[in-house]
């Protein structure tokens, strides 16, 4: 009876110094993918922020407005933004290749799905710059074209599309994701929509004399008014 | 006389002028002056012109071999048809010789948008084929044109020898700020020449300028802008031209120009003038000071009608843009020139005063600003025009009651200024300088 305990402990010790043995080697080889990642991936952050110097990325993204939209919510500037993103995705990257080599087969369909999901994070990382450099510079043209028409609230109109082209890109870029899909396009849609409406009843109500006005311009063939018998100061 | 159906037109390979259009300048032959007129649904005024240029060659030059030339953007108001069939009704009645050879005209739809510059180059290409020793170029528009005006603008060219006319109108004290305030002025500081009128519409040019505009790459781009008459000014100006001026008396144009939109002039004008000076940066970087060009012509005053502003208007929308965009102004001002607007925006309407020195700044801001791109372009051109207004208000606020004389000294002054913060405007030009 000893023997046979003996014996099965003795099993279950081999057992488990060679599943050590067989393991020990690919924990190994996951610790060297992953620090490898991390030199990798700090290697690339170095270069893609020498890159976007030589090309002046931030230049143009201060330029184009991105670089204060992204400092408003906390954010490094656009070329920070781009190393640091591609330094994660790398070293995750890595870390993720490190857990395949642990063989671990219930993790081999999540870390296939993984490198699937890296491109749409850059994709959504594009679609949220160009969004936020059309936001911004719409929301200028707004701004200038209200200002130069005499236009009463033109901060607001600004301050409209810039928000309105912003919420649009972040919610493509969600959707690129395919993060809370739905909700983020129902919210959307919602805002969206009761924005449009609150506005519509708010002219509708307040700017109903206006409205008539600008229809009766349009619309009635009119005698000049006072001021278009002024010159333009040309 | 020759016509042209258009529409049947298609350009020969490399060439401007399309196949149609060359077989009529080919009939007409080598001709010693061209007048240009180039239209776009212009047939209420055109006739006009016409016979004004008509009248102007049997008057003036019954001797030389003449054409008129409309290049036309494609009216649908039959202007074309007009320019070709208007009669000049009994030349004895206007004093006016019958002339000696036959007086040509012809009609063409020109190539490419149907904007000023298309136009312009197919009648200066024109000018060039008919080997034309002087062409000058007029408005369709003009309701105070007169044949005198054909012979101040051609004979310079004709009989002095000189390469650029350019008009010297008799205005009211406040009509052309745009020139008197802004262009007439940094024309004047970077090219050394003082030239009233550089964007004008009505000039005249000699066959030798041009060969040499048919050469420059500015036409392409020039099409997009619609102002290509500043590209030829600054050319003939800093190359090796000669230039002058002839005094034409008041313009007023028809009734398509009564209200002119001051946001598409800016951009137009004023981009393409930076625009211009930054593609010759060579040439009017090192000038220094400035000379008067020859001037022709009998200068004379008429009666002219009150231009009249809303002052109270202009400042509000002064400040109004002084207090909106000053996010964008910020990248555009040097800081200094930023927080002297901010104050003058502070100041009541009967204090208000947007200085010379502070206006020239201001342009001087803006030209580096275009040349380094600080943002869009374009968005830079819009953020001057509530600045322009600030400076307009001023303008007509301190001149109100002055004499023309007072305000042709108060333009000087500014122009002097203009001179004198040269070194600024290169320093805002390349700050790495």
């Amino acid at each position: 009876m000893a023997e046979m305990i003996f014996e099965r402990l003795t099993h279950t010790l081999e057992e488990f110094v060679a599943m050590v043995v067989d393991f020990l080697p690919r924990l190994l080889a996951m610790l060297i993918v992953v620090i490898l990642g991390w030199f990798i991936a700090f290697v690339t952050r170095f270069v893609i922020r020498r890159v976007l110097a030589l090309l002046k990325f931030d230049a143009f993204s201060e330029k184009s407005g991105v670089t204060q939209t992204l400092t408003r919510v906390g954010l490094p500037p656009p070329g920070e933004l781009v190393a640091r993103v591609v330094f994660w995705v790398i070293w995750a990257s890595f870390m993720v290749l490190g857990l395949s080599v642990l063989g671990i087969a219930t993790l081999q369909e999540e870390i296939s799905r993984f490198f699937q999901f890296v491109p749409h994070i850059f994709v959504a990382l594009l679609i949220l710059y160009v969004g936020f450099w059309a936001a911004h510079f719409f929301s200028r043209a707004a701004l200038l074209a209200a200002v130069n028409a005499n236009f009463p609230l033109a901060r607001l109109l600004a301050t409209f599309v810039q928000l309105g082209i912003a919420v649009l890109a972040v919610t493509m870029a969600f959707d690129q994701l395919g993060l809370a899909k739905t909700a983020v396009l129902i919210a959307f849609s919602i805002t969206f929509g009761a924005v449009m409406l609150g506005l519509a009843i708010a002219f509708g109500i307040g700017g109903r004399f206006v409205a008539r006005r600008v229809l009766e311009k349009q619309l009635i063939e009119r005698e000049p008014e006072k001021d278009e018998k002024e010159a333009s100061p040309l | 006389m020759n016509t042209v159906s258009p529409g049947e037109e298609k350009p020969i390979e490399g060439s401007l002028l399309a196949d149609e259009f060359i077989r009529e300048l080919v009939a007409v032959g080598e001709v010693d002056l061209l007048v240009g007129v180039p239209t776009l649904n212009d047939a209420k005024t055109v006739g006009h012109v016409v016979q004004a240029a008509q009248i102007g060659f049997a008057k003036h030059f019954p001797r030389e071999r003449t054409v008129l030339v409309n290049a036309d953007g494609g009216s649908r108001d039959g202007t074309p048809e007009v320019f070709m069939s208007v009669a000049v009704d009994a030349p004895h009645r206007l004093l006016a010789s019958q002339p000696l050879r036959t007086m040509h005209r012809v009609s063409t739809r020109h190539q490419g948008s149907p904007g000023a510059a298309a136009a312009l180059r197919t009648i200066i290409a024109a000018a060039d084929l008919l080997r034309a020793k002087a062409c000058a170029i007029v408005s369709p528009d003009l309701a105070s044109i007169n044949p005198a005006w054909i012979d101040n603008l051609l004979r310079p060219i004709h009989k002095e020898g000189f390469d650029l006319v350019t008009p010297l109108y008799y205005r009211h004290k406040f009509d052309g700020l745009l020139v008197s305030n802004f262009l007439y002025p940094l024309v004047r500081a970077a090219c050394g020449q003082r030239l009233r009128e550089p964007l004008a519409t009505e000039f005249a040019f000699s066959g030798r300028l041009a060969g040499h505009l048919l050469e420059q790459g500015f036409w392409r781009e020039a099409e997009d802008v619609s102002s290509p008459e500043i590209w030829i000014t600054t050319l003939a100006l800093l190359g090796d031209f000669r230039v002058c001026q002839s005094f034409l008396g008041p313009k007023v144009h028809g009734a398509k120009d009564a209200r002119q939109d001051l946001v598409g002039t800016l951009r137009r004008a004023v981009g393409t003038l930076f625009r211009c000076l930054e593609a010759q940066e060579s040439q009017w970087s090192s000038k220094t000071g400035s000379e008067a060009v020859p001037t022709f012509g009998f200068p004379y005053e008429v009666a002219l009608e009150r231009v009249r502003f809303n002052r109270k208007r202009l400042l509000q929308m002064f400040r109004t843009g002084v207090t909106e965009l000053g996010s964008i102004l910020q990248a555009i001002l040097a800081e200094g020139t930023l927080h002297e607007i901010q104050e003058i925006a502070k100041l009541a309407d009967d204090e208000f005063l947007y200085s010379d020195e502070l206006w020239v700044k201001t342009i001087y801001d803006f030209a580096g600003a275009y040349h380094r791109s600080v943002i869009n372009r374009d968005h830079i051109i819009q953020s001057l025009v509530p600045l322009y207004r600030g400076r307009i208000g001023s303008f007509v606020l301190q001149n109100h009651n002055a004499s023309s004389e007072a305000i042709e000294k108060a333009i000087e002054g500014l122009c002097e200024e203009y001179e004198r913060l040269k070194a600024y405007w290169l320093d805002r030009w390349t700050p790495n300088k």
